[in-house]
């Protein structure tokens, strides 16, 4: 099928859009659209207007300092994936990227852009709300900093208002002694995962956060659980689903042996 | 009520073409009809089979993904765009040839494009690379195995391995003979002028 029809504008500043989007209620932000053009052209959405903002300068910008990383709203998932310094100051970043799609998918989708799509089944919200980073965002009256625990509200559902536009996301970095770790299993690599984990463990206290298994991305505190229990201890907090790809009880299972296999992966990154 | 239409300059393998197209319309679509570019195949339309990957800038991206007027600042290439200055075949193709690399050659074009930016980034994929390198393009009908050697194949051809090499044994039966590069495609029922391997 095809898209149906849609007004179009190419603002040339984050102004010029932000306006665009406020006199519309019914338009929608255009950055990579690796994940809305296939919902336009399967008609499952219909915005009455698209801000296309691929124009707008300064928003591809990629920085890592020893605050953190922080990823601009145009910057793509291929060139986050490849920058040194994003590895180098928070590798979960890295990490979960390579687990996002295909290569070429990622050349033209933004981290930002999957950010503020707000699927459960994505790994970078999962990525975002383990870290407790932020999402900067651009509105009529000015910017506001939407924290990441304040951000999923539901399936595909976001605490932006359709006037703002997400111009960065701020990923903090790893601190000293702590250790990362993502996986998952897809059923061919590249494919939505049919259940993913990313850990974070800092000394005693150790997080892990799952997506495909809730409507939202979903962190769990296993601090202080035994090895042998955290995928139980996990579950507790989980509801995984029904659907054509897995059974409840699969993706239960595929929680279990996720879990041991990021916290313990997570431990043997630490740097000593 | 007529829809708007947008007048932009799509540049196609280093031709500027004005166009003018309502916002909907994919990149997929402009080219295969507004610019007449039918080498550039649309499979799933939705971004899975990898059948209409072109180059934008360089980098492989799939055009049934993207709004052609979103598509105005860059440069795109499609399987058209693949051949030798001279018309001869480029690498990528060559090695598709030489290694029985399609058979009803819808897919094609994807790999095609695919493999000569994945070449371009890393120009000697170990085996497990070049498989990594086309993961994201489906094939029907190959298996894939010879799509492989054709990737490992065309590396070996842009290093200036010439031929002769391992694949060029891939000739057809009953012509133990013939060198890989002279295999005749005319009485061949592909579709050869929409896999970018015709003319």
């Amino acid at each position: 099928m095809k898209p149906a029809p849609f007004d179009y504008r190419r603002p040339g500043s984050l102004t010029e859009a932000v306006a665009a989007l406020a006199g519309d209620p019914g338009a929608k932000v255009l950055a990579g659209g690796q994940s809305l053009v296939p919902l336009l052209s399967m008609r499952l959405a219909a915005p009455s207007m698209l801000v296309d903002i691929n124009g707008l300068p300064g928003l591809d910008t990629i920085e890592a300092g020893p605050e953190g990383v922080r990823i601009g709203a145009l910057a793509r998932h291929a060139d986050v994936l490849a920058s040194p310094d994003v590895r180098r100051v928070q590798p979960l970043v890295t990490m979960a990227l390579a687990h996002v799609a295909h290569a070429t998918i990622r050349n033209r989708g933004t981290t930002v852009g999957s950010l503020v799509h707000a699927d459960a089944a994505a790994e970078m919200p999962v990525v975002l709300t383990l870290l407790g980073g932020s999402l900067e965002v651009e509105r009529p009256s000015g910017r506001r900093t939407i924290a990441a625990g304040d951000l999923y509200l539901g399936p595909m559902e976001c605490s932006l208002h359709h006037d703002e536009i997400a111009v960065s996301a701020h990923f903090p970095a790893l601190a000293p002694g702590a250790g990362v770790a993502f996986d998952e299993i897809a059923r061919r690599h590249g494919d939505y995962a049919l259940v993913g984990a990313a850990a974070l463990v800092d000394g005693e206290r150790v997080r892990v956060g799952y997506l495909s298994v809730a409507d939202v991305p979903t962190v769990v505190d296993l601090s202080g659980v035994p090895d042998e229990r955290l995928g139980d201890a996990a579950l507790e907090h989980l509801e995984p689903g029904d659907d054509i790809h897995a059974t409840a009880d699969y993706r239960a299972q595929l929680v279990r042996v996720l879990t041991g296999r990021v916290v313990r992966s997570a431990r043997e990154g630490v740097q000593p | 009520m007529s829809e708007e239409r947008h007048d932009v300059v799509l540049t196609v393998n280093g031709t500027a073409h004005p166009v003018s197209v309502p916002a909907r319309r994919l990149l997929s679509d402009a080219l295969r009809h507004d610019l007449g570019l039918t080498g550039t195949h649309v499979g799933c339309e939705h971004g899975v089979c990898g059948a209409c990957t072109v180059l934008l800038d360089g980098r492989p991206v799939r055009s049934c993904l993207l709004l052609a007027v979103s598509a105005q600042d860059g440069e795109i290439t499609t399987v058209e765009g693949l051949t030798n200055a001279d018309g001869t075949l480029g690498p990528v193709q060559q090695a598709f040839l030489e290694c029985h690399g399609l058979q009803c050659g819808f897919c094609t074009p994807g790999f095609l494009t695919t493999i000569t930016s994945g070449l371009r980034d890393n120009p000697t994929p170990t085996h497990e690379e070049a498989r990594d390198m086309i993961a994201g393009n489906l094939c029907r009908c190959t298996g894939y195995q010879n799509i492989v050697k054709a990737v490992e194949r065309a590396s070996e051809l842009a290093s200036g391995g010439g031929r002769g090499g391992r694949a060029a044994t891939v000739a057809r039966p009953g012509e133990p003979g013939l060198e890989s590069g002279q295999l005749e495609f005319e009485d061949r029922d592909d579709d050869n002028a929409s896999t970018g391997l015709g003319g």
